[in-house]
């Protein structure tokens, strides 16, 4: 089992998610969130949170989302922790209305 | 005199009660960068709350949060003392004394009632003593549960239903490697019951499991989950709640339950039927339950603010077993103001008030704040909040030196208070997980008091 931060996340950030995860398995970059999986404990508390949809968890992840397992797994151990709420990227209102929400 | 919150002057707070809000609460003190000293008083000699007693023993991941709150524990500011019962051993006019601020995050310790006839009789259980007996709690280590009977009633749709009718329904080759409680493992190895059914009070569009809860009725060893396809047929007000683009998870609850109905039974051994727009109105039986009645629902109101009320129609159902598992309740605590209309400790964001007036200095995080809602991260949010309310009335607290940890245990040594420190908890903690071993279990769980005493005297 396993939850992932995909596409949506890029160009927002818009950090909701961190506010509930109870182990801080968030991990930032310039761009988006990922999750690291060897933290995460699947407790789905993120995936309602995220204004623009962009956590999936193991059985619902699409199949073309697939590849962002590899990325979460890979990126996240390799960038610091984000447990705090911060501001969204610039932009990420628009790009909100841009995804349908 | 200092500043409250610097090294001459540090800020000492007690915390009541060692669930995720009391860790969470913690966590968020240390990250303030004041000077804090936190003293986190727990009733059992165990921490963790919930997540030890209340999260289900099949779902083990879950507990992994305890990993975050041991670490949290390892903080120099922080110290444990369990085995506490504020009330009993100490009062919130000690702690005032002792302590620059109380936050209290005890949770919901009692359960919702139905309020209809027959609910006491023998036979009808709450989710909320079945759920503390499997998970080896103390306070519900020797009630018995009859489970020689067929059928089995659960009320309720949320996560909590969906535990007791999982672990009902689970065989124990799916449970034996679990740190179910022994005795509890022993007693369901015993149960006779063959049709579980799950009763929700509106529809299949308003169930509030979550998606991953559902879907682990499709996958079980020895139960066929069972749904009637005009069950399925909704109402125009529930099509527009699921059309909603942000309503994913109650879309994907509908689609399990389609999908459940669409399944045709394997023949296993157990079954358990999700039922919709029903309420219970008597419990009925010799001196012990053997039949409900159920009257029928029809929803009304706008998209996602529909309400059930009955419509009349009334059927019975024989049944030896019913849990209720409407909702968990807090219950008043000593010296206190108590909501009684919510089961919470009155309070605005965290700050505890007495008829609409704030008192200073006492505060609460979790279930006993804002009810019975959310799963273990939604603490952490609420917790942090509480904390941003504490932190703001820091200049106003009383900013003499207060002497805290220290003060409470002499308080506690004068009054030959046991209390067990988290170097303890770690033995017994320890001693658990190598009994655990020689069972195949992650641990084997002591489920007196007086036994986890016996390993640390």
């Amino acid at each position: 089992m396993t939850t992932i931060v995909t596409d949506n996340c890029q160009r927002c950030r818009f950090t909701d998610c961190v506010t509930v995860c109870p182990v801080a398995c968030f991990h930032y970059d310039d761009e988006m969130l990922y999750i690291d999986p060897d933290v995460c404990i699947d407790c789905s508390a993120c995936i309602p949170e995220c204004p623009v949809q962009a956590i999936y968890e193991g059985d619902d992840i699409p199949a073309d989302k697939e590849h962002w397992i590899t990325i979460n797994a890979e990126r996240a151990p390799t960038l610091p922790v984000c447990d705090e709420k911060m501001d969204p990227l610039p932009g990420a209102e628009e790009r909100k209305t841009e995804l349908g929400f | 005199m200092s500043q409250l919150g610097t090294t001459d002057n540090p800020l000492h707070i007690a915390i009541i009660g060692s669930g995720p809000s009391g860790f969470y609460a913690t966590e968020a003190l240390i990250k303030s960068g004041l000077a804090v000293k936190i003293d986190m008083l727990e009733r059992l000699p165990a921490p963790f709350g919930l997540v030890r007693n209340g999260v289900a023993p099949d779902h083990q991941k879950l507990k992994q949060a305890i990993q975050l709150y041991d670490k949290i524990a390892e903080a120099e500011q922080f110290n444990f003392l369990g085995n506490v019962t504020f009330g009993r051993d100490v009062t919130v006019d000690d702690l005032r004394e002792t302590h620059h601020a109380v936050i209290f995050t005890c949770g919901a310790e009692s359960d919702r009632k139905l309020g209809v006839p027959g609910e006491d009789l023998s036979g009808s259980y709450t989710a909320t003593e079945f759920v503390g007996w499997y998970n080896g709690h103390p306070d519900y280590r020797d009630r018995e549960f009859d489970l020689s009977h067929e059928v089995a009633v659960i009320i309720g749709q949320g996560n909590v239903a969906a535990d007791v009718s999982r672990i009902l329904a689970k065989t124990v080759d799916e449970l034996k490697h679990t740190d179910i409680a022994q005795h509890a493992l022993d007693r369901l190895a015993e149960s006779k019951i063959r049709e579980i059914h799950v009763i929700g009070r509106r529809g299949p569009a308003q169930a509030k499991f979550t998606p991953k809860e559902l879907r682990e009725f499709g996958e079980l060893a020895d139960c066929d989950p069972i749904v009637k396809p005009e069950d399925l047929v909704l109402n125009a007000a529930s099509q527009t709640e699921l059309e909603d683009k942000a309503n994913v998870a109650n879309q994907k609850i509908f689609q399990l339950f389609k999908e459940f109905s669409e399944r045709p039974p394997s023949g296993k051994n157990r079954r358990c039927h999700f039922r919709f727009l029903l309420s219970p109105v008597a419990l009925a039986g010799d001196g012990k339950l053997q039949k409900v009645t159920f009257e029928k629902n029809v929803l009304s109101g706008e998209p996602m603010n529909q309400s059930a009320r009955g419509a009349g129609e009334k059927f019975e159902m024989e049944a030896g077993i019913l849990f209720r598992s409407i909702g968990y309740r807090g219950v008043p605590l000593p010296g206190l103001p108590f909501d009684d209309k919510r089961g919470v400790l009155p309070n605005t964001d965290g700050r505890l008030t007495d008829n609409g007036a704030v008192i200073p200095g006492l505060y609460t995080a979790g279930w006993i704040k804002r009810g019975p809602t959310g799963i273990i991260g939604t603490n952490r949010a609420d917790s942090v909040a509480t904390i941003e309310a504490l932190l703001a009335d820091v200049p106003k607290l009383d900013n003499q030196p207060k002497t805290g940890g220290q003060g409470l245990l002499h308080l506690l040594k004068g009054r030959n208070v046991r209390y067990v420190t988290y170097q303890e908890w770690k033995k017994i903690d320890a001693r658990e997980i190598e009994l655990g071993k020689a069972k195949g279990k992650p641990r084997e769980k002591f489920t007196y008091v007086n036994e986890m005493l016996e390993i640390i005297n």
